[in-house]
């Protein structure tokens, strides 16, 4: 009798970023081997300690087996099928955004990321990451006055190796994870951000993550180091066309705050989520950690899933610092035959450190959505705490939600609290908003937004009004 | 007793109206035709069918109309989608306002209220001309500038949720307010405050139709007419001198009208 029908209708997501740029490009040959992994590292002209970096990660994920705890039903992803390097096909050296292919600055123009100097977003710099390479990065000099490194992990490599080289998989080892270990091998572009001592980053950073090509995989690489008592403010967003297979992308990205510096990392990630009867879309398998190295050191992730086939993925912070600060705000939309599987891991090692967790899960149409958190309080996290709080929507009789919690404290002088919810969006609520005069559709989605509240105002402003916009978007049947 | 000439036409015309839910008949044929300038009050014990009518008034989905029609301004909305008739000026003040977490209360009072306006042709309003709106609003209902940062009815207490839905009759300046039990739950000053503030809003060409157990909320408004429902009917009509009887004999006293009927 509840209008589920009508609930389900509105549910009914458009894609507008479905489009593929037809564009020359080179592809490796499929497969995966050594030669394979020297041959990434070689057109990437990178120096000896990555290739064996690379190398070692790749001998670790051969011994290692695909995760299966996490109950995901999906078939068996066949690593020797897929393309691990495909890049555009354009000039050797490019000294500005001019050479870049008009129609490379064209498909960022439609997904509403500008590039060229006269159109790019005036507030944000922008790193522009198409299949395996990265296109463009704004503001570059602006930035560089400030000391601030904003570039792709390539080009990091190339002029920045001693930081890389200190850094990089220190946050995830290759040995961390199955996808850890095969990005760690293979991973091809992403971006870089280095905050000097005492920096407050001048304007948001981001990424801009879009995957073109249907047989090859995305394997980005980003690393973030915030010197002592800097900040920085950094945004990532990912689309990819619509094709009837399934595209892996298996990113890791790497935080590291030191002494007071703080690190907010925001995420709309909207890749492909496969059509209504769960053909094709995007496999994200994505490993996120920060650490919180120094004292009074803060990291925020904020993220709002709404695409993807399978959402695999959990933004975790090491509070090592005394003090340190870590924040997990997530909002998952699932819909048709979606699956996520996200949450995070707050590792309390130093004393005095503090977690919060809200995590909002909306699951609507046949799909799957669970919250999997751990919490742990080691030996010397004296005096520690963490707040969880995970809420789940349902709409639909079909769906479900999935709450996990893992708590384990190894000291007894800290506090752990969780609280969690399940609700369904009531015949009597959209009653009382339509006889306000409110239309249906939007009465939905604005019950979804109420719902989503307490994250959205995590976000950085741009970005909350375009979550709030995709959720509506993906609410509004066809409308869009 | 509604026979006599009216000097223009009525805003609602509930004519022989019966209704459904789960199979189950609620409303057994209903008639209630309001004027402009009237107040109807609509009375009898729970379970008498007053609050479905409301609902079925407003269009709630969970009720079938069987039977008979509802016309306002002369139009059969019998088929019209809840939101349809808000826009088109039927209010309806819940007797338990829902609560709908995350939701600021400013943002909902503005949005219903465009959604009103925009039927009406009038222009809508952005955030700032709608505070200046709501402002004037608020003292209506005396309401504090700080329940509009809440989320809707969240937390209220009774009387702040009822004086919340007279703020919203007093934006969306229905031309027919049914107010199911408004002034259940408020005590003897609210009531006053809700009270004039119905008044203030109502004029000589809106209607009201007030569904009440008490005779308290009708010393403060006076209607012209009383209805008593017994069993999902009209047993008896009569004016507001109907309702002190009744106050002072009881609802067993109108037992005897359906045994007449």
């Amino acid at each position: 009798m509840v209008n589920e029908n009508l609930v389900k209708d509105v549910v009914k997501e458009p894609y507008k970023y479905g489009f593929v740029t037809d564009i020359e490009t080179e592809k490796i040959a499929k497969g995966l081997n050594e030669d394979i992994i020297r041959l990434i590292s070689q057109k990437k002209e990178e120096p000896k300690f990555l290739l064996d970096f690379r190398l070692k990660a790749f001998k670790k994920w051969q011994k290692m087996k695909e995760p299966d705890w996490a109950g995901l039903g999906y078939k068996k992803i066949d690593y020797q099928d897929i393309i691990y390097y495909s890049a555009p096909k354009q000039k050797e050296k490019i000294s500005s955004l001019d050479e870049v292919d008009p129609k490379l600055l064209e498909t960022f123009d439609k997904l509403g990321i500008p590039l060229t100097e006269q159109k790019k977003l005036t507030n944000v710099a922008v790193d522009a990451v198409f299949d395996s390479v990265s296109i463009a990065t704004t503001f570059r000099e602006e930035l560089a006055e400030h000391g601030v490194i904003f570039c792709s992990i390539s080009e990091a490599v190339k002029n920045h190796a001693d930081l890389i080289e200190k850094y990089l998989g220190t946050v995830v080892p290759a040995s961390d994870n199955y996808f850890a270990a095969l990005n760690s091998a293979v991973f091809s572009d992403g971006s870089f951000v280095y905050i000097p001592k005492g920096v407050i980053c001048p304007m948001d950073l981001s990424s801009y993550f879009r995957i073109n090509s249907g047989d090859s995989g995305q394997f980005e690489r980003t690393l973030i180091i915030a010197e002592e008592s800097s900040s920085v403010s950094y945004l990532e967003g990912c689309t990819a066309p619509m094709f009837d297979t399934n595209t892996l992308h298996a990113a890791v990205v790497e935080l590291i705050a030191l002494d007071d510096a703080s690190i907010k990392y925001s995420t709309v990630q909207n890749w492909y989520a496969g059509d209504e009867e769960g053909i094709g879309g995007i496999f994200n398998f994505v490993t996120k950690r920060g650490k919180c190295l120094g004292k009074r050191s803060k990291i925020s992730w904020s993220q709002v899933e709404t695409g993807s086939a399978i959402t695999w993925k959990y933004p975790s912070c090491l509070l090592l610092g005394e003090e340190s600060v870590g924040e997990f705000y997530s909002v998952a939309l699932t819909n048709n035959l979606q699956q996520a599987d996200t949450g995070t891991k707050m590792i309390h090692i130093g004393p005095k450190t503090k977690s919060t967790i809200v995590s909002k899960g909306i699951s609507a149409g046949n799909s799957k959505n669970s919250y999997r958190g751990l919490v742990k309080m080691g030996t010397k996290a004296t005096g520690s705490r963490n707040y969880s709080q995970c809420d789940s929507m349902l709409i639909g009789d079909q769906a479900s939600a999935n709450t996990f919690p893992y708590i384990k404290s190894q000291q007894s002088n800290s506090e752990i609290e969780h609280e969690a919810s399940t609700c369904r969006i009531s015949e009597d609520q959209l009653f009382y908003l339509q006889s306000r005069g409110i239309e249906f559709e939007e009465a939905v989605s604005m019950m979804v937004s109420g719902f989503c509240r307490d994250v959205f105002n995590q976000l950085p402003m741009e970005f909350a009004a375009e979550a709030d916009k995709l959720l509506s978007l993906k609410l509004e049947g066809s409308v869009g | 007793m509604q026979s006599k000439m009216k000097e223009s036409d009525p805003i609602l015309e509930v004519e022989n109206l019966s209704a459904s839910t789960d199979n189950l008949p609620i409303l057994k044929g209903v008639s209630i035709t309001v004027y402009p300038g009237e107040i109807h009050a609509i009375m009898g014990r729970n379970g008498c069918g007053k609050s479905t009518l409301s609902k079925i008034i407003a269009g709630h989905p969970s009720y079938n109309i069987t039977n008979g029609d509802i016309k306002f301004l002369g139009e059969n909305i019998n088929s019209l989608e809840p939101e349809e008739r808000a826009q088109s000026g039927i209010f309806l003040g819940f007797q338990y306002p829902i609560e709908i977490p995350g939701v600021s209360n400013l943002e909902f009072l503005r949005v219903s209220t465009n959604a009103r306006r925009k039927f009406l042709n009038k222009e809508e309003l952005d955030t700032f001309d709608f505070e200046e709106l709501v402002k004037e609003k608020l003292e209506i209902v005396k309401m504090d500038h700080a329940f509009l940062s809440r989320s809707v009815n969240q937390g209220f207490s009774g009387g702040e949720k009822k004086r919340n839905e007279i703020l919203q009759m007093a934006l969306l300046e229905p031309k027919i307010a049914i107010l199911d039990e408004t002034d259940s739950g408020l005590d003897i000053d609210a009531l006053r405050i809700v009270a004039s503030g119905i008044k203030k809003i109502s004029n000589a060409k809106t209607g009201i139709i007030l569904i009440t157990h008490y005779q308290r909320l009708l010393d403060e408004i006076k209607p012209n007419y009383v209805h008593v429902m017994s069993d999902g009917q009209i047993i008896k009509t009569g004016e507001s001198d109907l309702a002190l009887e009744l106050e002072e004999k009881g609802y067993e006293w109108t037992d005897n009208f359906i045994k007449e009927t």
